[in-house]
């Protein structure tokens, strides 16, 4: 790429030392994306806009916050009822939550769905995963902040967890909490990493975007550009269909945040924590449901492991499998278009992480058990069994052999736009 | 046609029918009359002649067991009572304060800023009482509880004197059709004429339950007013600018398509 | 047909003025927007609800002895209450105004002639003045002393000398009766 030249001399003396214009002009407007990228493509853009409103309104809220176990919870009263605009701070953060997490879940399904981890993109998919990982830490740590029902009990199953490890699990929880019960050190010490991680999510996102820009934009044909013909300049076409984006998705998130507060929220948790008395069916945050359907699903030892630790076991690796995707599918094509019985799969497979959730929200008895042991049969049997038999076995189609090429010959090109309007 | 829309209505559609097939064993909780609150809905706020009634009921029944521990009496500025009024309201409590400058503590007349006098010095206290039972602070109660306004009125008017007669009562306990179990260790708090209205209204059991939930959840969510009118304003600017953006973007997209 | 798509400004035209119209309307909507949005979170730093509805205080001064000074916390910072005697408040009101840099009359500071309050803050950096003991250094001019940089302020509270621009602040206050003051 040839050195651009700049008009303004304050702008071409800083970019010839530091050339953060260029590189921003290279990046964010010339940069050539795929020209048929669709909707689905939004929500990546849209996951870094709320991870910025989450830290600006948590600033806002750690100004206000008190972490003691004392005063935890009358201080996030103190927000929301004399602080000014107290409770919008509070309500955009703990929606704000659950909508980085809808937004996120969207962009890993819409990656599965178009085969945005396939080579050459398996690192910028890696990335995401650690990403989602810092996410969920970052979450379960914040919910605990309130010091009500439900951020205490949550804290103490969670934490739980790790006394399942053989040998060391008990010496492990009792550093995780520093004490021996979750008490005022763990409040504090989940404070101080509620408030690092969302910078480590930051760093990770700028890499993420790093490695993307690298390898460029994956699109809904899943096949490679092949020169400029194919591609549109950022600026101003995705630029503005992302900032469209952005205004659906403020809608949505402030619907909730002034008419539905407290839609995702648990109503224990308007109750102070009580360490001498546990909510009669405790569940975690929505986003964590799955994940807590896999962790209950093994209810059975299986030859010397206790049932707890393949619980936790197979919890952890529902998420980490998601690192060996790139290499568990070998299908000849990345997108699902191409792919008629993985199209039909992905499906499925959307419909059994939801069933995990409903699962995962009920109590463990009756009918729940088997469903969610199915689930959990069906969740790793997509990843460890129908992915590489699909990928030797499946009749997939001729992609196009070039992204103008489709859009110009009409079929699915034409698919693609009505996706798109 | 199988777009990824109808593909996702039929995922939806799959596990909705999953859902509305609950496996037996879950304790459902009991059913509860919906009610129609003036504070629901997108444009709801607070009835003021409810929340008066409602503050009257609160002091005058709940009050002697119940705490209220994050309101102060300046709050009830935001709802229409007047400085006079709260003033007024504030003096017929006594808090204590100090140390003075001889080092004890003393009573003064409750101020404006100061919070709701909680009726027991402590939880012990408050379980010594009441046969055991913590009677909780009703603050947050609408939030804290699923459904919470709808919950608390069935609870308040869901008293039947006669258990049926396969529930076998323990000791100190009322029947009550709305709690979770159904043995609750309040005893009935309202009833007819339990108030003397200061406005006139005739106090029902009906009335009154509904007048003190309105309180409770103007207390639970005092910024509930604000937040809608806040919300109408933000949400039709959006529609307008997102209706923008569209525009736009039809105009910067027309020469590619 | 895609493949010629162009921006440069000679593509343009009825279309361009239009689309050039409706991009000015709609950043302008959304920089509008986006300034109104910061606004609360400006404002969460401002004064809470609850630290406002504290920031009366009441003191009782019934026993404060004819030239005792004593300090009251009134929103977080120190409040000077000086009994003064009639020889003080003679020499209050008797220094020429040409004599001050902030020129104040004490009858202006002092609702009633015996009893100053004055903000215990010195108006050039914020440390509190000496002279509230009776063993502390009261300036030249008998009132208080900023050992911080060296300002000197007289028995009405008003700059003397030294780098403070201006006399002790008086804040709000009024006798509720003769015995309590409510500051704020």
């Amino acid at each position: 790429m040839e050195a651009k030249t700049w008009k303004n001399p304050v702008i071409a003396w800083i970019d010839d030392r530091l050339p953060v214009f260029s590189m921003m002009q290279a990046e964010l407007v010339d940069y050539p994306t795929p020209k048929n990228l669709n909707y689905w493509w939004n929500f990546g853009s849209l996951a870094g806009i709320v991870l910025v409103i989450m830290i600006a309104t948590g600033i806002m809220l750690a100004m206000q916050y008190t972490a003691h176990v004392d005063y935890a919870f009358e201080s996030v009263e103190r927000i929301m009822r004399d602080v000014n605009y107290g409770w919008l701070l509070r309500y955009l953060h703990t929606n704000g939550g659950s909508m980085f997490f809808i937004v996120v879940y969207i962009h890993f399904f819409r990656g599965m769905y178009y085969g945005s981890y396939r080579a050459p993109r398996e690192l910028l998919w890696i990335i995401g995963v650690f990403i989602l990982l810092a996410m969920m830490a970052t979450s379960f740590m914040g919910y605990v902040l309130p010091w009500g029902q439900m951020s205490f009990w949550g804290a103490t199953v969670i934490t739980n967890l790790f006394s399942a490890i053989p040998l060391v699990g008990e010496a492990i929880v009792t550093w995780l909490w520093g004490g021996f019960s979750v008490d005022n050190p763990t409040l504090n010490r989940f404070f101080a990493l509620h408030y690092l991680l969302p910078f480590i999510i930051f760093a990770l996102v700028f890499v993420h975007l790093w490695a993307l820009h690298v390898k460029k934009s994956n699109n809904p044909l899943g096949i490679d550009v092949k020169g400029p013909q194919d591609t549109l300049p950022f600026t101003p076409y995705y630029t503005i269909k992302d900032t469209f984006g952005l205004g659906v998705f403020m809608i949505v998130y402030l619907a909730f945040v002034f008419f539905a507060p407290d839609f995702f929220g648990e109503p224990d948790n308007y109750i102070k924590a009580n360490p001498m008395q546990t909510p009669p069916h405790i569940v975690p945050e929505w986003y964590f449901l799955p994940y807590y359907a896999i962790l209950r699903a093994i209810t059975f030892d299986i030859w010397f492991v206790s049932a707890k630790l393949i619980g936790v076991i197979l919890m952890f690796a529902s998420i980490l499998i998601l690192l060996f995707l790139p290499w568990l599918d070998r299908s000849p094509v990345r997108s699902a278009k191409f792919r008629p019985i993985y199209k039909q799969l992905f499906w499925v497979f959307f419909a059994d992480c939801i069933i995990l959730g409903v699962v995962g929200g009920n109590a463990p008895e009756g009918a729940w058990v088997p469903i969610g042991q199915a689930a959990t049969f069906y969740y790793f049997a997509h990843f460890l069994i129908i992915i590489p038999l699909l990928g030797k076995f499946e009749k997939t189609r001729t992609p196009p052999t070039s992204i103008s090429a489709a859009v110009t010959h009409g079929g699915i090109g034409t698919k693609v736009k009505e996706a798109a309007e | 046609m199988s777009t990824p829309m109808n593909k996702l209505l039929i995922a939806v559609a799959a596990v909705a029918f999953l859902g509305v097939a609950p496996p037996a064993g879950a304790a459902e909780a009991p059913e509860v009359p919906e009610q129609d609150w003036s504070f629901s809905g997108m444009f709801g706020t607070f009835e003021r002649g409810a929340l008066r009634r409602g503050l009257q009921v609160y002091r005058e029944v709940c009050a002697s067991c119940h705490s209220l521990s994050l309101i102060a009496f300046r709050n009830l500025g935001d709802v229409g009572f007047s400085p006079d009024e709260i003033q007024a309201i504030a003096e017929e409590y006594e808090v204590e304060d100090g140390p003075d400058d001889e080092g004890e503590m003393f009573m003064r007349p409750a101020k404006a800023s100061d919070r709701f006098v909680p009726p027991f010095a402590n939880e012990q206290a408050a379980r010594a009482s009441n046969n055991g039972a913590l009677p909780p602070d009703l603050s947050l109660m609408i939030k804290a509880r699923k459904n919470g306004a709808n919950y608390l009125y069935g609870l308040l008017i869901g008293y039947v004197e006669e258990a049926p007669e396969d529930v076998e009562m323990m000791e100190g306990m009322y029947y009550n059709k709305v709690f979770p179990g159904h043995q609750i260790a309040m005893a009935p708090p309202l009833f007819e004429e339990a108030v003397e209205y200061a406005d006139g209204t005739e106090a029902t059991l009906d009335q009154e339950a509904h007048d003190v939930v309105t309180f409770l959840a103007w207390a639970a969510q005092p910024e509930l007013e604000e937040r809608k009118r806040l919300g109408v304003k933000v949400l039709l600017f959006l529609i307008v600018l997102t209706a923008m953006l569209y525009a736009v973007k039809r105009k910067i997209w027309s020469d590619v398509h | 047909m895609a493949n010629t798509v162009s921006t440069s400004p000679e593509h343009s035209g009825e279309g361009e003025t239009r689309r050039d119209f409706l991009l000015i309307a709609t950043s302008t909507v959304g920089v509008i927007g986006t300034a109104l949005a910061v606004w609360p979170f400006i404002d969460s730093m401002n004064p809470a609800a609850d630290t406002l509805a504290l920031a009366t205080t009441g003191v009782d001064i019934s026993a404060i002895e004819d030239g005792q000074r004593i300090t009251v916390v009134w929103r977080g910072k120190p409040v000077f209450i000086d009994h003064r005697t009639a020889a003080v408040i003679e020499a209050a009101e008797s220094v020429p105004m040409e004599d001050l840099p902030d020129p104040e009359p004490d009858s202006a500071r002092a609702e009633k002639p015996e009893w100053l309050v004055v903000v215990g803050v010195c108006t050039h950096l914020g440390c509190i003045p000496l002279g509230q003991k009776p063993s502390d250094p009261r300036g030249e001019f008998g009132g208080w002393f900023c050992p911080c940089h060296g300002s000197h302020y007289d028995t009405s509270g008003r700059i003397r000398k030294g780098p403070a621009p201006a006399n002790l602040p008086v804040p709000p206050y009024e006798f509720v009766d003769d015995s309590t003051i409510s500051i704020g």
